[in-house]
């Protein structure tokens, strides 16, 4: 069974189990308090978001959805560190930092319908984000690939003398894609400012990591490649946060780049298409249950006076009113153009896809609006 | 260069060494090591860090050493590179080339020889350019730079050291997407590109000498997008129509211009579509002037839609 503390496993924590307190032997950077409320604020966000998403698709009124839930506290921790300037380059389940940089609501969920309004004109399927202005791309389905552009992203800030650093997600399984090799052996040469975060949530898909990989640990794999790496307790925000500072800061530095491994728990399945009891245990998914880390966020900020019940509440509810409204907004904005379906493959659309299009809209003309697709939706 | 910051060249022996076919010769020297350097052994890890620095402002050439070795940068290339600015909306963009030797005619086997265009071409979002001259070479490589999306130039391997043409100084353009018509003719149409242009001119010559029939080779300079209308034209013009590549015949280029003319000018058309082409087989060595398509073997298909 997966625990948060392998043995022979040596991970970065900072606070104690239930979250009422920081371990007395933590010594590293502590967020301070706007920045504390930020990733809590990030976190609920996330975690209403998913259920939301969740029901809806239930309901066949969005495609797909790839929840977050187990892992806001790596993912928001994490992304909280890096500023504005920085780039981000994520996997299946960090879209919910695109609106921790600032995106709105109604951008977020536009995308999850695919509709007009949504910045990537409905060309990829739900869960794949990207926000221009919080210097965000979008992840492709494929996995792994994104990693080395996180290292040409950054060689190019080198080249022009940037005072910045790149993040660059993956989960456990894309540890065995050549597009990890590749990223993590270019950034290692070139000393690249990358700050490369496993999420390593136990599982992918189906796979456990232990047979991912035989190394004890992801974190391991650093070794190879020139830079240091770090098991993190991934349920611990305060211990996510002091690691990703001191990987940005070693970025920053010229020193290069490092590798994080957060520990935690994907609680759900894979994807809103799989059924996860078919291959993982029930007393897994109590164990990382009682450790969940927006519970135990929580309680350290009640503790510390940070965080009221009353506060709490009235920001669930808000969060909850601000979701609807943006679900009933997508929901009256239609689907994009057909005369986009060509736009936006070559910086302007060249003969042979003008002539494609105009030929589709004449169908449309002539024998009336595209027949419905053969097939279930949504999976 | 020169003129521009954001281009940079990388890949494998590019630098000091100057490219195994010394394409990049001096330009560490010139620019030094941040404009020009060389890269570990990673053809994935040369085009999707070229990606990354082309969405966040530079212009990467990066040179993969034989075509032969595109295939672990394949997912780069299609599934990021070309793919990149439609699943952004446009919000981003992967302004890079590709820079690869290709094909036959240097005794290198099936890893050293291959021409693999019609895996490209078959990529939205992606352009395929093919040089025949020195003069097209240095114009289409500027325009390819210059151009805002992904591009794969692969240049004819066998026309390194074929021959020797001037080339202006200075920066100029080959605009992309116009064929180039190498001989003026109006009785068989042969569509061409990259080392076959000469093989093609040869034949013309050929036929010229020894029935006064006058053929119009066009090299297509851009696989994609294509010049469909000069294609078109050329066809409609001379009602008999051969193609030729290096490529294996089945799926390759010949077969998208063969359904383009059926489709589009099949009411001038007086004799079969003709392809001359590698064999579907990989690439052999000792073999290898037999299954590149020489002179004779066009000639062979022009005197065959003549005598239709």
């Amino acid at each position: 069974m997966r625990v948060v503390e392998p043995k022979g496993v040596t991970v970065r924590k900072a606070m104690r189990e239930d979250g009422t307190a920081l371990l007395k032997a933590f010594k590293g950077v502590e967020p301070d308090s706007n920045d504390l409320l930020a990733i809590h604020r990030a976190m609920l966000t996330t975690r209403l978001m998913d259920e939301r998403m969740m029901k809806l698709q239930r309901q066949g009124r969005v495609g797909f959805v790839g929840s977050s839930m187990g892992q806001e506290g790596a993912i928001h921790a994490s992304a909280q560190v890096f500023g504005a300037s920085d780039w981000i380059f994520s996997a299946l389940r960090e879209g919910g930092v695109t609106l921790q940089r600032g995106m709105s609501m109604n951008d977020y969920v536009a995308h999850m319908f695919g509709n007009a309004e949504d910045t990537a004109k409905g060309r990829q399927m739900p869960n794949h984000f990207q926000c221009k202005e919080a210097n965000f791309p979008s992840w492709s389905s494929v996995l792994g690939t994104q990693m080395p552009h996180a290292v040409g992203v950054a060689m190019a800030m080198q080249r022009r003398g940037e005072k910045n650093v790149v993040a660059a997600y993956t989960g456990d399984g894309a540890t065995s894609t050549s597009g990890f090799h590749s990223a993590m052996n270019f950034a290692g040469v070139y000393k690249a400012p990358v700050v490369f975060l496993v999420i390593d949530n136990g599982w992918a898909i189906s796979l456990p990591s232990a047979k991912q990989t035989a190394s004890k640990s992801y974190a391991d794999k650093a070794v190879a490649y020139g830079m240091p790496g770090f098991n993190v307790d991934g349920m611990d925000v305060f211990a996510v946060f002091d690691a990703v500072e001191e990987a940005r800061q070693r970025a920053l530095a010229g020193e290069g780049p490092s590798l994080l491994n957060l520990r935690c728990y994907r609680q759900g399945g894979h994807s809103s298409s799989d059924d996860p009891t078919r291959y993982r245990n029930e007393e897994e998914v109590e164990y990382w249950a009682k450790r969940d880390p927006l519970a135990r966020f929580e309680n350290y900020l009640f503790k510390h006076d940070l965080l009221k019940d009353a506060a709490l509440e009235q920001m669930n509810h808000t969060l909850t009113e601000q979701i609807k409204d943006a679900v009933d907004h997508a929901e009256t904005v239609g689907p994009p153009p057909l005369e986009s379906l060509v736009e936006d493959v070559y910086d302007s659309p060249p003969h042979h896809l003008r002539r494609q299009v105009a030929d589709a809209l004449r169908i449309v003309a002539e024998k009336g609006d595209v027949d419905r697709l053969v097939g279930k939706f949504p999976l | 260069m020169k003129e521009d910051d954001s281009v940079l060249v990388m890949g494998e022996d590019v630098g000091p060494k100057g490219g195994v076919f010394l394409a990049t010769e001096k330009l560490t020297a010139e620019f030094g090591e941040e404009r020009c350097f060389d890269t570990p052994l990673s053809e994935d890890g040369i085009v999707g860090v070229g990606v990354g620095m082309a969405m966040n402002g530079m212009k990467p050439v990066c040179e993969i050493q034989f075509q032969d070795f595109i295939f672990p940068a394949f997912d780069q290339i299609v599934s990021e590179a070309a793919k990149i600015r439609y699943r952004s909306g446009g919000q981003y963009t992967v302004p890079m080339v590709i820079r690869t030797p290709y094909g036959g005619g240097i005794k290198g086997g099936l890893y050293h020889s291959q021409s693999g265009e019609a895996y490209f071409a078959h990529t939205p979002g992606l352009k395929v350019v093919i040089p025949s001259t020195p003069y097209d070479a240095k114009g289409l490589l500027i325009a390819s730079i210059n151009d805002p999306d992904p591009v794969l130039f692969m240049e004819p391997k066998a026309l390194y050291r074929a021959f020797r043409e001037d080339v202006p100084d200075g920066v100029y353009e080959v605009e992309l997407s116009k064929t180039r018509n190498v001989t003026e003719g109006g009785d068989v149409a042969v569509f061409c590109y990259g080392a076959m242009v000469p093989v093609c001119a040869d034949a013309a010559k050929r036929i010229k000498d020894s029935r006064n029939k006058d053929v119009r080779v066009v090299d297509l300079r851009t696989l994609m997008p294509l010049d469909e209308e000069s294609v078109l034209q050329a066809a409609r013009d001379c009602g008999r129509v051969v193609i030729v590549h290096e490529a294996p015949r089945f799926c390759g280029y010949g077969a998208e211009l063969s359904a383009l003319i059926a489709e589009r000018a099949i009411e001038s058309i007086e004799a079969p579509i003709k392809r001359v082409a590698g064999f579907d087989t990989p690439f052999p060595n000792t073999l290898e002037n037999y299954y590149m398509p020489d002179a004779r073997r066009v000639l062979d298909a022009i005197e065959e839609v003549l005598d239709f």
